[in-house]
């Protein structure tokens, strides 16, 4: 009992030791730090270049960031998105990322100084060959489509892919996005809180199709060697969804913080993370990604609101998807 | 019996973790926010639900209650504790069973399809009502057998040695019995169906299924608008208010009286027809509750093989919450076992536990860093929650034991201590040993105010199996679930075991 006793102060203190000069502390979402997430691969490859120390912290990123406001401990914020990200740089919490962005690869313009995408994919409904061999081929005629024909989608209120989807129904429909959605709620099984129960009813068989990403087929194909999940391509285009790493500005180990932005663009990291977190790399060109990715159906038109755009509609796009639906 | 001080303390205690932590958020949004129109209907659809899934969770637990009351079988022993189960379940687990087994693949609609009969689909408010049923159903009928079972066997003996008919026998025993073990039964699941929202959602359909919890959930964690969620939980604990004092209001009459304890059969319900009414109500109830745990079950084995060893550490964690939070919530509910008590206990579980969790978050943040407290954390507001199933459990036992040998102690001059242990504590063994299984396997299955603080070594199970099915992997989530279910039935099996004398 002693020398557990010994042992544990022992780590306590070896652990205030290093909270003193080389921890980073990165604050994530739980699906990154979790086992099957790019975390434990992110931080073993940082750690063995920075003789540092990363600790995730996961949980919820903006709540908790609004709630500590400039006492967060948090030195890099991983894992936002640009639908969220206008109250985060309005706070003045995040500093800008110094990293050169030249060479991102993603299907949109990007120039933002402070928020520094590392991997991204497209809204999409994911279907099983098996079961829907003839998909819609684009959002008309998936709104025209039987009642036979059965989506599973996520609440825009409690999900950043349910508010997605409002949003990409918002840009292919504008005024018109309540009728869109009136249209569609024959074909709405129902609607879940988040992105997994969704996807377990999918793949229960609930439904035919689950609003997830253009990127979801590649886990089915690589990890589990099928190729019968596919996501429906429509003409219209896709919503695009990006995931943003942010440097806080109050950071008190600005030079570590520093490398781990630089690190997220070197290849290293952006050849792990299509399989570490099922998407598309931001900074790495086509032929480089993983066997598998090259082989996804994309879309020819990304659909993108900036985050002004994205704050001034969301409110428009989740009233048209609450009215539409209630009829 | 000394209870005053104590039953003040738990009191202010009850007080204090829940308005605090809506004043800390409050305080920190600078007031109340105003209510949208859509809210209107969001309250409306969340007390419509929960009035339609109590009403039938309680007019199909009084029959159930009574044929386990009056029957007893090979495995009825069983049978009543894994009537516990659906009850303790993590609502993500349950309602993927519920949707295996009602669902549009489900089992109900395949037997249906090949009979040639017109399929039912799940989502809608019915759906929502099945759900809650099938989560409260167990729990109501556990309520109703306490009343049952705490009929002295010698009035029992006396209404046969009478031949009073089994109409007399219900009007003169079991509906007085009932009209005190209802109302507040009515209004326990009428508040837990209150704070529903995953179920409500994923069932509902959609946007007419919006409850107050979701906007809470919404205000707090997209649109980090404190004022509305803290708005929200003043509503949500008034309704709870309300229907506790309206239960409280209905709930008359004390119990039957001193017995002495002695086991003594029934004379009622022998009859052919009241067996095939008992019978009926067993094998529904049984295959209703028990089908999606079968389901759940069968499906979990498969992913067993891919669990690693973070489980046995997430399983670990959560049995130490749990068996904290048990003890937390029994020294807690003793002294509150009274009916003003009661009425303040519901006051836990009508609190949206992110606003609680929020709460307390603010509150501690300045001392300490959060996330190193959030097993503690999570104990405490396990058995804040539990509280209001452990005071209806214990209470209605609790008045009668004062009631019938309070004057006995007095004039022997009992210590309160004495009386505590020789008295009170032994009289109530059984709703004590169920109320502790109920909040063992509660906590075990809880997944509430862990996912706001947890980090990745301070997982328990239920954040363990929804970290598996947010990284795709739904087989490897259902063997976690399975794991989940079985300990917490496991856990609730052991207290409740200890308590169930001849139940």
């Amino acid at each position: 009992m002693k020398a557990l006793t010994t042992f544990a102060a022992g780590t306590l203190l070896a652990s205030t030791a290093l909270a003193q000069d080389n921890v980073l502390t990165v604050y994530a979402g739980d699906y990154i730090v979790s086992k099957w997430g790019p975390g434990p691969k992110i931080e073993e490859m940082f750690e063995a270049r920075c003789d540092c120390d990363l600790q995730f912290s996961p949980g919820d990123l903006m709540p908790r960031l609004r709630l500590e406001g400039d006492r967060t401990e948090a030195d890099i914020v991983f894992g936002l998105n640009t639908d969220v990200t206008k109250e985060a740089r309005e706070a003045g919490l995040f500093a800008p990322h110094g990293q050169n962005i030249a060479n991102l690869t993603l299907p949109v313009d990007w120039t933002d100084e402070v928020f520094l995408p590392f991997n991204y994919a497209h809204t999409a409904f994911v279907y099983d060959t098996d079961r829907t061999p003839e998909p819609p081929a684009s959002f008309d005629a998936l709104l025209e489509a039987g009642d036979d024909l059965t989506i599973v989608i996520q609440d825009p209120r409690t999900s950043i892919s349910g508010l997605a989807l409002a949003l990409w129904v918002q840009a292919v429909y504008g005024e018109d996005a309540q009728d869109a959605w009136a249209q569609l709620s024959d074909n709405v099984l129902t609607v879940t809180k988040g992105w997994s129960e969704s996807y377990g009813l999918f793949t229960d068989g609930e439904a035919d199709m689950v609003l997830s990403y253009t990127t979801s087929p590649a886990y089915h194909l690589i990890a589990e060697d099928d190729p019968t999940i596919k996501a429906a391509i429509f003409p219209e285009g896709h919503y695009f969804m990006v995931e943003l790493v942010g440097k806080v500005a109050g950071t008190d180990n600005p030079e570590l913080a520093d490398q781990f932005m630089e690190f997220i663009l070197t290849e290293e990291f952006q050849s792990m993370i299509a399989t570490g977190n099922w998407s598309f790399p931001a900074a790495l060109p086509q032929d480089q990604w993983p066997e598998g990715f090259q082989q996804l159906d994309l879309p020819d038109t990304a659909l993108f609101y900036s985050e002004d755009e994205a704050d001034a509609l969301k409110d428009q796009a989740i009233e048209a998807w609450r009215a539409g639906l209630s009829q | 019996m000394a209870r005053g001080p104590f039953a003040i303390i738990a009191a202010l205690a009850v007080l204090a973790v829940t308005l605090v932590p809506v004043g800390a958020v409050l305080i920190r949004a600078g007031g109340f926010a105003a209510f949208a129109p859509g809210d209107v209907d969001a309250i409306r659809f969340t007390l419509w639900q929960a009035t339609l899934s109590a009403f039938f969770s309680i007019l199909c637990a009084v029959p159930v209650s009574r044929a386990l009351a009056r029957r007893n079988f090979p495995g009825r022993g069983l049978l009543v504790a894994l009537l516990g189960a659906p009850f303790i379940l993590p609502i993500i687990v349950a309602v993927l069973g519920l949707i295996a087994t009602f669902g549009t693949n489900g089992i109900v609609n395949r037997v249906l399809g090949a009979l040639g009969l017109p399929e039912m689909t799940i989502y809608g408010l019915h759906g929502v009502v099945i759900a809650h049923v099938f989560f409260n159903l167990p729990l109501a009928t556990r309520l109703i057998l306490q009343g049952w079972l705490a009929m002295p066997g010698e009035r029992l003996r006396l209404a046969a040695s009478l031949g009073l008919s089994p109409w007399a026998m219900f009007r003169t025993l079991e509906a007085p019995m009932l009209a005190r073990i209802l109302p507040g039964a009515f209004a326990v699941i009428f508040v837990i169906c209150l704070s529903s929202f995953a179920v409500a959602l994923t069932l509902g359909g959609g946007p007419r299924a919006t409850t107050v919890e979701l906007a809470i959930y919404q205000a707090m964690r997209f649109d980090f608008d404190l004022g509305r969620a803290a708005a929200f939980s003043v509503v949500q604990l008034a309704l709870a208010i309300a229907a506790g004092l309206v239960a409280l209001r209905l709930s008359g009459g004390t119990g039957f009286g001193a017995g002495l304890d002695r086991i003594v059969p029934r004379w009622d319900g022998q009859g052919a027809a009241a067996r095939a009414l008992d019978a009926v109500a067993i094998a529904a109830v049984a295959l209703f509750l028990l089908t999606p745990l079968v389901l759940v079950t069968l499906r979990g084995v498969p992913g067993l093989v891919l669990l690693g060893p973070e489980m046995l550490e997430a399983a670990w964690n959560s049995l130490w919450v749990a068996l904290v939070s048990t003890a937390l919530c029994l020294i807690w509910a003793l002294p509150l076992a009274t009916r003003r008590g009661e009425l303040l206990g519901l006051l836990g579980i009508a609190l949206s536990p992110l606003v609680l969790g929020t709460g307390l978050f603010l509150i501690v943040r300045p001392y300490v860093n959060p996330f190193t407290l959030a097993l503690p954390v999570t104990a405490l507001i396990n058995a804040l929650v539990s509280l209001p199933f452990a005071l209806r459990i214990l209470r209605p036992e609790a008045e009668a034991i004062r009631a019938d040998f309070a004057r006995l102690a007095q004039s022997l001059g009992l210590t309160p201590w004495a009386w505590l242990r020789f008295v009170f504590l032994p009289r109530l063994r059984r709703p004590l040993g169920f109320a502790a299984g109920l909040t063992a396997a509660l906590s075990m299955g809880d997944l509430g105010v862990i996912a706001l603080f947890a980090d990745p070594e301070r997982a328990t199970l239920p954040l363990y199996v929804y970290r598996l099915m947010g990284s795709y992997q739904m087989e490897a989530a259902q063997g976690a679930a399975l794991v989940l279910l079985a300990s917490s039935l496991a856990l609730f099996w052991a207290f409740d075991r200890g308590g169930r004398v001849h139940a």
